[in-house]
Parts: structure tokens; sequence; C-alpha cells
């Protein structure tokens, strides 16, 4: 070992050598090697950080739930439409539902009930139509909303059938009101809330939240017993009208592993008592799921497109390399005939290209490090530089180096001894 | 010194020994016997012309005897092996330990420093950094180069790069110096000067062969052997 290395260094000095004596030539060859291993790097990093971006956000909406929404059926299905103007629609999930699901389902760790209705708020002369979420205390517990004032809904406000509501930061900003809120009344259709505490919202927002809005959170029994089941609309043509007694249903499953079987469960449960599809089934787990997938495909596709600038890059050191190996005929032919042997005259070659492609790999991860700190710094894209699309690409600019330096080399050892002496 | 054809293996003293060597190429349809059956044979320390006008097969001579080709038939023993029968990395071998090579235009390589050219066949041998700069020192101060080891070649005279040509020769320790046209390229009185380095050679045991088609050059060396068409005309002792 330690006799092979001394073997191979002055062929390793004589690739150094040869690649300082023809400085420019080496440089602007390296150059095609550190764009494409600075923009493997950088496009992974980019592509990453895309990704890790929506993957959060699925993960802020837990992975150990499922979301049971109910939707308006469809006229094919026998629902309501626009034939039936006038009546009152009633479909979605029902109160039963929450029941069922609690009680049939395995491996339900809570379930929260909640409804959603767009109802104009009020503060002072400010109004603005927000939509009130008519839920239970358990909400906050399943979608992570850290309070930022005042506290959330209890148990108490849900039993007393309080006049109290939550506001999400937004709700706040839209009511042109401060943090002072908390504690002052505000009106929400014809009943007066008191403001007991605000929400922050989920940021980003790439991804379908339950609470991306101006929210209005109060107890889902104040709104029963303030606004009823029923909402009527009145618009132009008379009046369109739903009774709708829940929807949404949050079910948080007791671990991850159980959410796919679940989620099949509650289908079930919940089909036996509908007799028409009025309700859809969401799982934040197969989203998160499907979005790892995009990202693969994403990751994949945009390393290919960096790689085949490395592949320009190695094509541009073969170029190089044959021209080199023609310029130097007669030296090859006087090392061959001083007694080298063809196999040294390869690797004298190959050392020489890989000394070329591994420089360039080196300065190209310098630069694919620095770049995707400055698209950060100046386009706000969040990147990631992973420890594993350096290596990926340090060592796909040293396979370039041996691949796109094999031919020449070959060719140069091929030469006749005898020809080679007599090139000019 | 003549052989009879069909002889067995080369004795202890003899370095080179060619038995019944033809080398033949085809050209279109025609062969061309640039060697036509040569024998001879070479003692261990003797010096030896070989001779011949353009066309006689003297390159074609060189080469065989320079391990770079090999003969259409017959058998060339160097130093107790049959080259004849190698392939080309033992050719390579061959050419590294046992033959050093001096050629009409010095054939050093131009990015290399004297030294590092004196250096180069002990590097494929692999010899050690430290003993290789030392011996490379101590054969340019045997060809009177030791004041230019840090030059390149372009920098030098041609008296001066064959000088070097020599000491890369003598490297390792060849068992032959085989020398094509050493002074082709140089003038009368350089000439005589590296005549006279190869008569200092020959003195301290060296074996050498000369090629060349001056006479004036070929006197130099203590026998001769002079080819024709491929075949050989005479050789004198």
């Amino acid at each position: 070992m330690h006799k092979s290395i001394l073997y191979f260094w002055p062929f390793v000095k004589l690739g150094l050598t040869d690649v300082w004596r023809h400085k420019t030539r080496s440089f602007l060859t390296m150059l095609g090697m550190v764009f494409g291993v600075g923009s493997v790097i950088s496009m992974l990093a980019v592509g990453e950080g895309a990704s890790m971006q929506a993957l959060e956000s699925i993960k802020r909406l837990g992975s150990e739930n499922i979301m049971v929404m109910s939707v308006k059926p469809t006229s094919e299905d026998g629902g309501s439409s626009s034939s039936e103007r006038g009546k009152l629609a009633v479909y979605g999930l029902l109160y039963a539902d929450e029941q069922r699901i609690k009680e049939t389902v395995p491996g339900v760790a809570l379930t929260v009930p909640a409804r959603m209705t767009r109802r104009m708020a009020r503060v002072g002369e400010r109004q603005y139509e927000m939509r009130v979420v008519e839920t239970e205390p358990n909400w906050f517990s399943v979608v992570n909303r850290p309070i930022l004032a005042g506290r959330v809904i209890s148990e108490n406000d849900l039993r007393m059938r309080s006049n109290v509501c939550v506001l999400t930061e937004h709700g706040v900003r839209r009511l042109l009101a401060a943090e002072g809120i908390v504690g002052q009344r505000i009106r929400i259709a014809s009943g007066i809330f008191e403001v007991i505490g605000i929400v922050k919202n989920e940021d980003g927002g790439t991804v379908r939240s339950p609470d991306s809005e101006a929210d209005v959170y109060i107890p889902l029994t104040t709104g029963t017993k303030m606004f009823g089941e029923a909402n009527i609309r009145y618009s132009a043509g008379g009046m369109e009208g739903e009774k709708v007694e829940l929807s949404q249903i949050i079910v948080r499953m007791k671990s991850v592993n159980v959410v796919e079987a679940g989620s099949k469960a509650i289908e079930s449960v919940i089909s036996r008592f509908h007799k028409k599809k009025d309700f859809k089934i969401d799982v934040p787990l197969t989203l998160l799921r499907e979005a790892e997938r995009t990202k693969r495909t994403y990751n994949v596709v945009l390393g290919a497109i960096a790689g085949i600038s490395l592949l320009v890059g190695g094509i541009g050191i073969m170029n190089i390399m044959l021209a080199s190996v023609t310029e130097r005929t007669k030296e090859i032919g006087i090392r061959r005939a001083i007694g080298a042997r063809r196999s040294l005259i390869v690797l004298q070659f190959l050392i020489n290209t890989c000394v070329l492609s591994i420089g360039g790999g080196l300065i190209g991860l310098l630069l694919g490090v620095l770049i995707p700190v400055l698209i950060t710094v100046f386009t706000d894209m969040p990147t990631v530089v992973q420890p594993y699309s350096l290596t990926l690409a340090f060592g796909i600019s040293v396979g370039i180096g041996i691949v796109f330096g094999l031919y020449p080399a070959m060719s140069a050892a091929k030469l006749d001894p005898i020809e080679a002496l007599r090139h000019e | 010194m003549p052989i009879e054809s069909g002889s067995a293996r080369p004795s202890e003293n003899e370095v080179v020994r060619l038995d019944n060597v033809k080398r033949h190429y085809v050209v279109g349809d025609e062969v061309v016997r640039a060697l036509d059956g040569v024998s001879f044979c070479i003692r261990k320390g003797s010096y030896w012309a070989i001779m011949g006008p353009s066309g006689s097969g003297k390159s074609t001579m060189l080469n065989i005897l320079g391990c770079l080709d090999r003969p259409s038939s017959g058998a060339y023993w160097l130093n107790g092996e049959n080259v004849a029968e190698m392939d080309d990395d033992q050719l390579s071998d061959h050419r590294l330990k046992n033959l050093g090579f001096v050629f009409q235009s010095f054939h050093l390589i131009s990015q290399l420093t004297v030294c590092e050219n004196i250096e180069v066949p002990m590097m494929y041998l692999g010899v050690p950094p430290q003993e290789r700069r030392e011996r490379a020192e101590m054969l340019a101060e045997r060809v009177g180069m030791s004041h230019r080891l840090r030059h390149l070649p372009m920098e030098l005279s041609g008296g001066q790069r064959q000088r070097v040509a020599v000491a890369r020769a003598l490297a390792n320790d060849p068992a032959v110096l085989l020398a094509d046209e050493p002074t082709g390229n140089l003038d009368s009185a350089t000439s005589v000067q590296i005549m006279q380095l190869f008569q200092e050679l020959y003195e301290q045991g060296k074996t050498i062969i000369l090629v060349t088609h001056e006479p004036d050059i070929a006197r130099f060396a203590k026998s001769n052997i002079v080819l024709k068409d491929g075949k050989l005309l005479s050789c004198q002792e």
C-alpha cells in the first residue's frame, strides 16, 4: 500500500504540472465542471427547499389527522340543484356521525366537530364578512394554532354556551383592530360576542388548511343556540338555504400507522348512513406521501437537467484531452521507447483528466454551497443543501473524469511508439 | 560475431543474439523483406557499429534490437531472454531495464528539465524520489552536464542535449546502449566530443551498438556489421 502510493505519486505530480503548465486552457476546461457541479448542487438545494416547505405545511395539518368534510351533493346524486331553488337543502355530516366514528372506528384518539358559515362581523363602524367556525375546545389542540393573546375556548364556554369568540391574526387585521381588541365586544350577525383571545394564522398557506382565512371561532353550542343549523341566504330570484349539522369533523388517530385503516373505516361507517355522497375525506398523510413522491420526481428532473451541464463539462474535458494527446504524440512516443508500459501512459492521461475534473468539481462544490445561500438571501426562496447532493455531484465529477478521460488515454496508449517518435 | 543459424541458447557473455531474424512487411500485394534472415551475436562489453546504405534494413534492425518491433520469424535473445515471444508489456519492461536509447534528434521531453528527463526511466522503474534525484545528478556529472540540471532542453545546444540523452539512456544501467545516428544532427566538433563520451563508456565496460551510415563515425566502434538488402553483408570483429 505504502509502496504503491509512492509509485503513483510521481504520476499525480506529473498530472498536476501538466495542468499548471497550461493554466488558461486548464481553467477554461475546468469551468465546465465547475458550473456543472455547482448547478447540480444548487438545483437540488432549490428543489429540496421547495418541497421541504410543502411538506412542513402538510405536517402542520397533522399527519395523524383525518379530515371529514361535508360537500354539497351534485344534482345527479339527487341532491339540491338550481331546479330546486327555494327549498332547503339538507345534507352533510351529522352529530350522529361523529358519535359513530368515535364509537366504532378503532384507534381514534379524539374527534372535533365544526360548523363553518360566513357571517358579517362588526366592530364599531367596520364590518367584514368572516368565516365563523363553530367548534369545540379540542380544535385548538388538533389544529396547531399558537395563542398570541388571551385564551382559547374552554369546556366551560361550551357548557355555558357563552357568547365568546377567538379571532385569528388575519381576522383581527381585517377588522382593523389591534391586540387591544381582547376583552372588547364585537357583533357577529345578530349576536354580541366577547373577544377572549387571538391565535396565529398558518404561515405559507400553499396547502388547503382548515383555517387559513380570517376566522372567528365560537363555541359550537353557542352557534347552535344563536344561529341554528340552517343557513339561509337571500339572493336574486329567491332564497337559497341549506341545513348542515356539521361542516367538518377532524378525527385524530392514536398513531400514524392506523391513519390509513382509520380513513377506510370512517368512509364505510359514514356511507352506511348517507344515501347521497355528501361528504369527503382528506388524509394529510396521503397528501404527505404524494408530496414526497412529487418531491422525488422534482429532484430527479432538476438533477437531470443540471446533470446535462455536467455531461457537457465532461465532453469539454474529453475534447481538450484528445487535442492534448495529438499535441503530445511525440512525448508519448519517447516515454514508450524509454520503457513505459501502455498502462502507465493510460494512467498519466487519466490522472491528468482527473486533476481537471476533480479540481473543477471542488470549485463547483464551493459554488454549489454558495449559490443556494445567495438565492435564499435575494429571493427568499428556501434552499436546503443536503450532504448527499455534495457527495453525488462530486462523485459524478470524478466519474466523468474517469469515463471521459479513458478514451483519450487509451488512444494515447494505443499509439505505435515507432510512429509516435516520427511525429513532429 | 557471425553465428550458425539454428544454434541453441546464447552463452553467458552474449548480450545480444539474433538467430535467422526476418522481418517482412506487407505493402499492398507486395511483401517487403526488410530483414531477410540475419544472424549474429554481440558479447558483453563490446562496441559495434551497424552500417549500411538507406534501404538496407538498418532502421528495422534498430527497431528490433530496441524492442520496439518484433521479428516476423527467428529468435532475438536480449540478456538471455527471447524477445520474439514477448507481449507488449514485456517488451516495454525490456526497454526499461535492458536498453538505453540515444536518438539522432535527442528526443528529450521538452517540458521537463534536464534532471527530470534523466529521472524519467527511473520513475517508471519505481525508484524512490531521493535515490532518483541523486542518481540523476551523478549521471549528469558523468556526461559533464551537472551545471545545467535545472535547464529545459530548448535552452541547451545540440551537443549538450545529446549528453543529457546519453545520461538518460544510462539511468537504469542497461545491458546495451543503443545509439541511432547519435551525431546526425551535430557539427563535426561536437560529434567528436559525443563519440569520445561513447568511447569512455566503452572503456568503463558498457556494451554499445551504434547504428550509422557514416563511416567516419563507425570507425569509433571496435567491430562492425554491414547490412545490405536485409542481409548481413559483412561482420568484422
